[in-house]
């Protein structure tokens, strides 16, 4: 009846799962009996769960990154304990407990963190960048958004419900096989990863569509943003390499579960084809994750430094060509695995060429700032922080390409402080400071800057206070996802780094006293012109939060920084262009199909990690019934009258000219 | 706004569309269907994927049957013909609905469903022979690639079969409806490209495997 699942699945025995599990569930029952208390129930479900607004989505994708940084930095600070202590010793992690943590700390965060986060910026930001109303598929953006959920839920279902992967973050067969994980650990990462994974590549189809066919009038290509650009090539990657991920772990369960051989010691299978196959689209995965955050770094670096981007066309080349480059480096990541001298040479070349474009991306940034006078607002001081330690990271990688080099490294953390301190320098600190940069675009209203800057530097420091020790240790001798050790030299540069995470932490409670405080001083903090930081592109031209359908008119674009060419014209002319033209306006109805459609897909997949065959059959039956439900709606859109638009946009010029003349008259 | 219209696309050097200036947001059936074969195009990844693994795992017979000793060519060419045959009538039932003649719509339908069927039975038919003559996924890492690579074409035509028969009943339910047509857009980019995996499977499958 229910296939593998039994009472053992619950680990009485290990209080520290159990005791986490209980506080989470405690928590969650808390808000949901606060929100049906409330009465916000209805409002949450008619504007939020069923929401096909895409920025509203992309505030949703940034609060399920946040939460799950929670999980997985509180994952990463129990490993730096382990090892500050476990000297000598077995510290207070049982190894099959903690090789769990690691698993769970790198699939979380990558999966779960670093993805849902820019994928939630890139949903907020481009259609009002774009000048347009929303992403090509509006309903389809939310059954992206609840299906990424549903594979956050099922990861962390895996803490009281049987247990998660003990492979790390890839799990490499032979050892992810069934003869050598028997549990149920591995059926957790593959199903929340195939579930989740469709919903990027929806995500990714949604954004491809969106930039390549949604353009407002006169938006060339060439007159886009850079992060348009890096979405473009971000997404890209996404629809390419998101399928190879898709059929790895289709193969993989497919050996687990029926008995194929794709990747088994026995009949013929080729374990070296998982790793060739796994990093084709882990290594793209890289670039997917960055190149967002290189947009944000381009307008955030523009807009703080008040001049138009340097070398706009070097950039746009820079992330096409990282774009195709990302493809063919993916065999540095097992250098060590024999491919021969003559392969491994030509991988070692492309990793080192592709960090040219890299190399051409922080020039034009440092050429940016030249000359500009530049502000030191929180998203501005992540920028500077980020150029500091990904040039750090980056060099450490063109070490690591050099296969001789990395002969001795691999495997080492040398390897893990490389890789933290790109994706912690890069994609984490490229969200952050999007977040800053666009958060009163969002809600109305700023972060206040004081916990914001604190929190930069806590998390700076415990950024360098952690990772460097690490570089130390590896090339020490040290080798990664070790849970005891009994070298001496160690010791002192693991409770460094034990140190430094404890000063993230710090970092991390600086954020949420931020979120708190501002929501506490909103109304001071209110921004009522809709262009807080004196921007340069379309997303400034509207009111903050913008309306639904975010312009009364779409814009008209003349140029690059358009919205910077208006508002020059303005301030000579000192009045806005003429009231246009006000037209009643189509939008998509909100529709409930994403969020049934993902519950419907967690009880599929979580019959399916414990082989509940008939629940299978339920979930299955329901998630393509509810598609079909939602094909007979009748009416998908509902109109918005022209005299509304017209009283929601003359109260944004009014607010637009009333900052026109202070900044008139105070220059 | 007029001025804006009269200088747009002047002293410009920065535009793809050959000098032409850009005119906003495509239509509602552009970007269905770009973004339709958008994911075609994501969903030939995957497959490609499948057949490296095949060509990988091409040699890995474990002492099993090879490719040349399992393959019946004549029960395969019909498979294709199937398969070629509901192609071309499910363009005819295209044409149909272009036409909004609802009766030859649905007779197109129903007749692509049926060579649909046909084929799925024939691969059903060989794939219980090969497990009845012991050469099952399970056998070889050989089998386990070809079971995975035309079974996966396979389920995209039952899933196909599926969304076919739920594309006739919303048309006889609702009519040619504006987003129903962009509906059938979409399924039919998706019935043609099973028969372009199909012929990559047949040419490198089944006419390179017997020729081993």
């Amino acid at each position: 009846m229910l296939g593998k699942l039994t009472w053992a699945a619950i680990p009485f025995d290990q209080p520290i799962p159990l005791i986490a599990g209980a506080v989470v569930l405690v928590g969650i029952l808390a808000v949901l009996a606060w929100i049906v208390i409330a009465g916000y129930l209805p409002s949450l479900w008619r504007e939020w769960i069923t929401s096909v607004d895409h920025k509203r989505i992309g505030v949703m994708y940034t609060l399920l990154a946040m939460v799950m940084l929670l999980r997985g930095f509180s994952d990463a600070i129990m490993m730096r304990i382990q090892q500050a202590i476990a000297f000598h010793s077995q510290g207070y992690l049982p190894p099959e407990h903690y090789n769990q943590i690691f698993s769970a700390h790198g699939t979380i965060m990558i999966f779960f963190v670093a993805m849902p986060f820019v994928i939630g910026l890139m949903n907020l930001v481009v259609p009002l960048q774009l000048g347009v109303r929303d992403v090509a598929f509006p309903t389809l953006n939310s059954v992206g958004f609840w299906l990424t959920a549903t594979g956050a839920l099922l990861v962390n279902v895996s803490l009281v419900v049987g247990e998660f992967a003990r492979t790390g973050w890839l799990p490499y067969p032979p050892l992810s096989e069934l003869t050598y994980s028997p549990g149920v650990g591995v059926d957790y990462y593959l199903w929340s990863l195939e579930i989740s994974g469709v919903g990027t590549l929806v995500a990714g189809i949604n954004l491809v569509t969106t930039v390549l066919k949604l353009r407002t009038k006169g938006l060339t290509y060439l007159r886009m943003p850079i992060f348009c650009w890096t979405t473009l090539a971000s997404n890209l990657l996404i629809i390419t390499a998101f399928p190879i991920l898709t059929a790895t772990l289709a193969m993989l369960i497919l050996d687990r579960y029926f008995g194929f051989h794709f990747f088994t010691n026995e009949a013929g299978g080729n374990v070296m084809m998982f790793m060739n196959l796994i990093w084709a689209w882990g290594h793209p995965e890289v670039y997917i994750l960055v190149l967002p955050a290189f947009g944000i770094y381009s307008e955030v670096v523009a807009t703080f430094s008040g001049k138009p981007l340097f070398g706009y066309r070097s950039m746009v080349i820079a992330t096409m060509a990282i774009c195709i480059i990302s493809f063919m480096v993916w065999l540095h990541h097992f250098f060590t695995m024999g491919a021969g001298p003559n392969v491994n040479a030509i991988f070692g070349i492309a990793s080192m060429i592709i960090a040219v474009p890299t190399g051409v991306k922080i020039y034009n940034w440092l050429f940016t700032m030249y000359g500009g006078r530049v502000r030191f607002a929180t998203p501005m001081l992540w920028s500077i922080g980020f150029m500091v330690t990904f040039i750090i990271g980056g060099l450490t990688g063109v070490l690591v390409a050099v296969p001789p080099a990395d002969f001795l490294l691999h495997n080492s953390l040398f390897l893990v402080a490389h890789f933290h301190n790109v994706i912690i320098g890069g994609v984490l600190f490229g969200a952050f400071a999007g977040y800053a940069y666009w958060f009163p675009k969002a809600f109305g209203f700023r972060l206040v800057e004081g916990w914001g800057k604190a929190a930069f530097w806590c998390w700076l420091f415990g950024f360098y206070l952690s990772f460097m020790p690490l570089y130390a240790v590896g090339i020490l001798g040290m080798t990664r996802r070790m849970q005891h050790y009994d070298v001496a030299e160690w010791r002192p540069w693991l409770l460094v780094a034990g140190f430094g995470a404890v000063v993230v932490l710090a970092g991390i409670v600086c954020q949420i006293m931020q979120l708190v405080v501002s929501i506490r001083d909103r109304e001071e903090l209110r921004d009522l012109t809709g262009d807080p930081w004196d921007g340069r592109s379309l997303e400034w031209s509207t009111a903050s939060p913008p309306p639904v359908f975010n312009f009364a008119v779409l814009p008209d674009v003349e140029g690059e920084d358009a919205y910077w060419t208006i508002k020059s014209r303005a301030r000579e002319q000192g009045l806005l262009r003429g009231e246009p033209d006000y037209r009643d306006i189509e939008m998509p109805r909100n529709s409930a199909t994403g969020f049934v459609c993902a519950f419907f897909a967690t009880v599929m997949g979580f019959a399916l990690i414990w082989h509940i065959w008939w629940m299978v059959i339920v979930g299955g039956v329901g998630a393509f019934a509810t598609f079909v439900a939602f094909a007979w709606r009748d009416h998908d859109e509902y109109v918005i009258p022209a005299a509304e638009v017209a009283r929601m946009d003359r109260a944004n010029r009014e607010a637009r000219l009333t900052a026109l003349k202070l900044a008139g008259s105070s220059s | 706004m007029t001025d804006a219209t009269l200088s747009y696309g002047h002293g410009d050097p920065y535009q793809l569309h050959g000098g032409r200036p850009h005119e906003g947001p495509a239509s509602k059936r552009i970007v269905t269907g770009y973004g339709f074969w958008i994911f075609l195009l994501s969903d030939i990844v995957m497959f490609s994927c499948f057949f490296a693994a095949y060509a990988v795992l091409l040699g890995q017979t474990a002492g099993g049957p090879r490719g040349a000793e399992l393959f019946d060519l004549r029960s395969v060419a019909l498979e294709t013909a199937f398969l070629l045959i509901s192609s071309f009538i499910c363009g005819l039932a295209m044409i149909a609905a272009d036409l909004r003649n609802a009766l030859w719509f649905q007779i197109g339908m129903a007749v692509t469903c049926l060579f649909g069927l046909g084929f799925l039975a024939l691969e059903f038919r060989e794939f219980s022979e090969l497990v009845g003559r012991g050469a099952g996924p399970t056998r070889s890492a050989f089998l386990s690639a070809f079971f995975t690579l035309v079974g996966c074409h396979g389920a995209h035509v039952s899933a196909g079969v599926l969304w076919l028969l739920t594309m006739m009943a919303q048309v006889f339910a609702k009519g040619f409806r504006a987003d129903i047509m962009r509906r059938l857009l979409c399924f039919a980019l998706f019935w043609h490209v099973l028969d372009i995996i199909w012929v990559a499977i047949f040419s490198v499958v089944y006419l390179l495997g017997s020729a081993a």
